[in-house]
């Protein structure tokens, strides 16, 4: 319990200074440190699934924004301050974490779910699709149509992502449509 | 609770750096903050004090194993959920790499002037 | 930017030619123990998507190109989201979509669970072909800015005033 919550004040901390820290390069590098931190607080709390996945994707993650943006500018120095957004948001803040704890206290108690579904799932989940890691039977099994939206939703973005970076794609109104669309080998 | 307390605060960080910061990357580091807290709450409601993790090993006892696993049905959510961030965040830093060639800049209040 | 060798140094091309062959084994280890062990379709992709960006990052776009082209990732994507699909269609001959109609066998087995290995493969299939592509989209374009001289095709040409016109 201590070290789970002395990992979670490590991210409050990382978070903290990829916010207010100066330079782009060590925003993005305090952002990796809060997802490392948050996938060693998965594999406390019993998900080495999450474990993983948070640890390939946050060096991905770190990837494409240093590749992506910091190369093209570091410095993220504020002419001024907002002071308007400040208040509104530290207004937020407060208004925020009360309705959080007042809602928090109806929340069953940390470590102790209730797990009515999951029961279920945990006590045939072998039986009935064979597999021995439950999370996987629950993906890819019983929650499979869910699988099959989320896979669209990541085609969705990532073609998002080529329409709006390719170059070849554009054209004038009488030009003849010789390219070829989907991303071409120079942009 | 204080668990709790310390995921939403990570939540409020995101969103104040969302809402007041000018730079785009820094509106991207707040959305992802965002996103981890999501993700972090979710795993931390179904977790079982003293839990293992809801994979059966081999030779180990069925009734012990219901009685300790910690919940899978948030796992499964959150793996997911993970993955989609990731596409979401190429996504946005391609539309800030397309403002960037049109601007030059990253700061939101030069390209909202330079638009006026 | 022609005079430049492509890629990093000799250290980083040896240790990524040493490397990137076990990356990708253990991409593929992932994929196929998932519903054995942790791991599956979702990590086992990022993981083979990181080792193909690494070969990018250290040998250069061109060999990267070579290997693994953009419109083959392109087509690979497809392809794998389409076999998804096709798994979950499937089972409509049992009964309703998505069921598990192969015979579940033996649990702690390689070849068990029914449908559950070939769909991860098709999800490890589309989410590394859909992220390495997406990166080459992102490395490629980055590139461009950073150096306007590259074949007379940089940002300089473009100017922002008449850029609306070359939309449609």
């Amino acid at each position: 319990m201590l070290v789970l919550i002395s990992l979670l004040v490590f991210i409050n901390l990382g978070a903290i200074i990829a916010i207010e820290s100066k330079y782009l390069l060590s925003t993005v590098i305090s952002i990796g440190a809060v997802g490392f931190g948050l996938s060693i607080v998965f594999l406390l709390l019993g998900a080495p699934d999450l474990a993983i996945t948070q640890v390939v994707v946050e060096i991905l993650i770190l990837i494409i924004l240093i590749r992506g943006t910091v190369t093209l500018d570091n410095t993220a120095i504020e002419k001024y301050r907002d002071t308007f957004a400040m208040v509104i948001s530290l207004i937020f803040f407060g208004m925020f974490l009360t309705f959080a704890y007042m809602a928090f206290k109806a929340l069953p108690e940390f470590g102790h779910p209730l797990m009515r579904v999951s029961r279920e799932y945990l006590q045939h989940g072998v039986e009935k699709t064979g597999a021995t890691n439950i999370v996987m039977s629950i993906i890819l099994d019983y929650r499979a149509y869910d699988t099959l939206g989320e896979a669209t939703v990541l085609f969705t973005a990532i073609l998002g992502a080529f329409v709006v970076l390719r170059r070849k794609g554009r054209k004038k109104i009488g030009e003849k449509d010789t390219t070829k669309v989907g991303i071409p080998g120079e942009f | 609770m204080i668990v709790y307390l310390l995921c939403s605060f990570l939540f409020v960080l995101g969103l104040y750096c969302l809402v007041a910061k000018k730079n785009i990357i820094k509106k991207i580091i707040g959305i992802i903050t965002m996103e981890y807290s999501v993700n972090l709450f979710l795993v931390l409601v179904g977790y079982r004090a003293r839990g293992i993790a809801p994979i059966l090993s081999k030779g180990a006892d069925k009734a012990e194993f219901i009685a300790k696993s910690v919940d899978p049905l948030p796992q499964a959510l959150v793996l997911t959920a993970i993955v989609i961030g990731l596409g979401t965040i190429a996504l946005m830093v391609a539309i800030c790499i397309r403002l960037y060639e049109r601007y030059g800049t990253f700061d939101m209040t030069e390209i909202r002037r330079l638009r006026g | 930017m022609t005079q430049e060798p492509e890629g990093m140094t000799l250290i980083v091309k040896s240790i990524g030619r040493l490397v990137i062959n076990f990356i990708m084994l253990f991409g593929i280890y992932i994929i196929l123990y998932g519903h054995l062990s942790p791991g599956g379709g979702f990590p086992g992709g990022v993981i083979v998507a990181t080792a193909f960006i690494l070969l990018m990052l250290s040998f250069g776009r061109k060999t990267a190109l070579r290997k693994f082209g953009d419109t083959t990732a392109s087509l690979l994507d497809n392809f794998a989201a389409l076999s998804f699909l096709t798994i979950g269609f499937l089972g409509l001959i049992g009964g309703y979509f998505f069921l598990n109609f192969i015979d579940r066998g033996i649990p702690f087995q390689l070849f068990s669970a029914g449908t559950i290995p070939l769909a991860n493969i098709a999800i490890g299939l589309k989410v590394s072909a859909c992220l390495y592509a997406v990166f080459v989209a992102l490395a490629i374009f980055g590139k461009v800015l950073a150096g306007p001289e590259q074949d007379g095709v940089g940002p300089a040409e473009e100017k922002p005033t008449d850029s609306g016109e070359h939309r449609r």
